[in-house]
């Protein structure tokens, strides 16, 4: 398998900077809106937009259901801020009735560093990924309040009022960031996914 | 120490939540019901204003920012992002909209311009700005301002479709006519859309602008959303053309439906049913130019 098919979720958000960052390191891609269009792939990525939106989305077009059923069997799959939220097994401050995946057995809170006023941009260290600090951008972010103990913490927040916060995680194979690497040109995040993809 | 420095308001951060934005519907809501039913629909922003361009429309009168204490309720029932109008140049109203902490400010021809002179320096602020534009020279001077995000202007409050699609075009066509041309030529072209040089360099180059693109007036119908999709919107607003219709939770689903399968005119078919009234509608032609809200911006 060289050139792996990893499918973006395409119900809403940025879509393209995630297919752009997936080919960047070598993978081939396509959308998902449907059932058959997720029965073709090796790996999914959830991209960042509106959690609620997203989730609300996926149960009205049928595609809930089929997505937990793939990520339970074992499809490895990858998702930055509502992608993030998306995989959370339980959510703070979303909709009562939003569903997720819950291939993370994390508590994710949904806005949780406040406004877009307070969105920001900062550098990580994030051991998983060589080659040095992670720059990495916030939008409306959530963090991850609490992890179950099957959970690999793969970076904090290092400074501010949010400092220790969890914001990026790993569980077998999923995957998820609170940022947003596809909008930095930095590819190291999508060819870590890209690795657990190709190692099945 | 790597994250010794966290910045806030910076450019990439201002354009990349419009990024998230797209492929979603952003609704014109007036109260907090509204906002609710705009929410349960699957909307992935709300635009907080006191009046619908309709009624603006129709009630006349010098139209400004909405009450803050109204902005607040609406911020305090919803949890996706709260936008808001503020007019053209008035910055004084953008400070205020920044300081309630909404998520984007809409510098907006919708409501009666404030300096008809000058926009908004919307580099001065943390808070992102989307502001419209009829054609490519227009969008590459807001976004020169520091805008984070274009809209079509269409003609807000008509549910007439036809000023949104001249400029969805016209926008479409000077971006493929730049990215025909050879370096020399884009200087001139940078002269004649009266457009940053550099900027223009960078839509020939990417072949699309370096910031979002969504739709925006007189939007009415799954139709009219599915057509601006195709026409290259990455996204749409609907104003009017929701809660002035005769069942707004079924046309608003209904229309975040058609922006969602845009290319699938099987599912537009199905969302088009039985919608009841759309919203009366004006003609843009029988509206008197001095009136037309695409000549308000320069």
């Amino acid at each position: 398998m060289n050139a792996p098919l990893v499918g973006v979720l395409s119900l809403q958000g940025d879509v393209r900077e995630h297919e752009r960052a997936l080919v960047s390191v070598g993978a081939r891609t396509c959308r998902i809106r449907t059932e058959g269009e997720l029965s073709r792939v090796d790996g999914l990525v959830i991209p960042g937009g509106e959690s609620t939106t997203m989730s609300m989305l996926a149960v009205r077009t049928g595609l809930m259901q089929p997505l937990v059923d793939a990520v339970r069997g074992g499809l490895p799959v990858y998702g930055s801020c509502a992608g993030l939220i998306m995989l959370a097994t339980r959510v703070l401050d979303g909709r009562p009735d939003q569903q997720t995946l819950g291939a993370l057995d994390v508590t994710v809170r949904r806005n949780a560093f406040g406004r877009q006023v307070d969105s920001f941009e900062c550098d990580l260290d994030m051991p998983a990924v060589p080659g040095g600090p992670m720059h990495a951008v916030f939008i409306r972010a959530p963090w991850v309040e609490d992890c179950g103990p099957g959970v690999e913490v793969l970076a904090r927040v290092e400074d501010g009022p949010a400092s220790g916060r969890i914001v990026a995680v790993r569980q077998g194979k999923a995957l998820g960031t609170a940022f947003h690497p596809e909008l930095t040109g930095d590819g190291r995040v999508h060819a870590l996914f890209v690795e657990m993809v190709r190692h099945g | 120490m790597s994250g010794a420095e966290t910045s806030t308001g910076t450019t990439r951060v201002k354009r990349g939540m419009a990024e998230m934005l797209k492929g979603g519907v952003i609704m014109d809501v007036v109260n907090a019901d509204q906002a609710r039913i705009a929410e349960d629909a699957g909307a992935v922003a709300v635009m907080a204003l006191e009046r619908v361009p309709a009624d603006i429309r129709a009630e006349g009168g010098v139209s400004r920012m909405s009450d803050p204490e109204m902005i607040e309720k609406i911020q305090a029932t919803v949890s996706i992002p709260v936008m808001a109008k503020a007019r053209i140049g008035h910055f004084a109203e953008a400070q205020i909209l920044q300081s309630l902490g909404v998520d984007y400010i809409d510098e907006s021809e919708v409501l009666t311009p404030a300096d008809y002179s000058n926009h908004i320096d919307k580099w001065a602020f943390t808070v992102p700005f989307v502001c419209g534009a009829t054609n490519l020279g227009e969008a590459l001077r807001r976004i020169n301002e520091g805008a984070a995000m274009i809209r079509s202007k269409g003609e807000a409050g008509t549910g007439d479709v036809s000023n949104a699609v001249t400029h969805m075009r016209k926008i479409g066509g000077e971006i493929r006519r730049l990215s025909s041309m050879s370096p020399d030529e884009l200087y001139v072209a940078a002269k004649e859309l009266l457009a940053p040089y550099d900027l223009v360099v960078e839509v020939a180059a990417a072949g699309k602008l370096p910031v979002v693109l969504f739709t925006a007036g007189g939007i009415a119908t799954p139709a009219d959303a599915s057509l601006m999709m195709q026409l290259g919107a990455e996204g749409v607003f609907v104003g009017s053309g929701i809660f002035k219709s005769g069942d707004p939770v079924q046309r608003a689903n209904a229309i975040v439906q058609a922006t969602l399968n845009w290319d699938n005119p099987d599912v537009v078919a199905k969302a088009s049913r039985g919608l009841g009234e759309a919203m009366v509608g004006i003609n843009v032609a029988d509206i008197p130019v001095h009136h037309r809200l695409e000549e308000r911006g320069w």
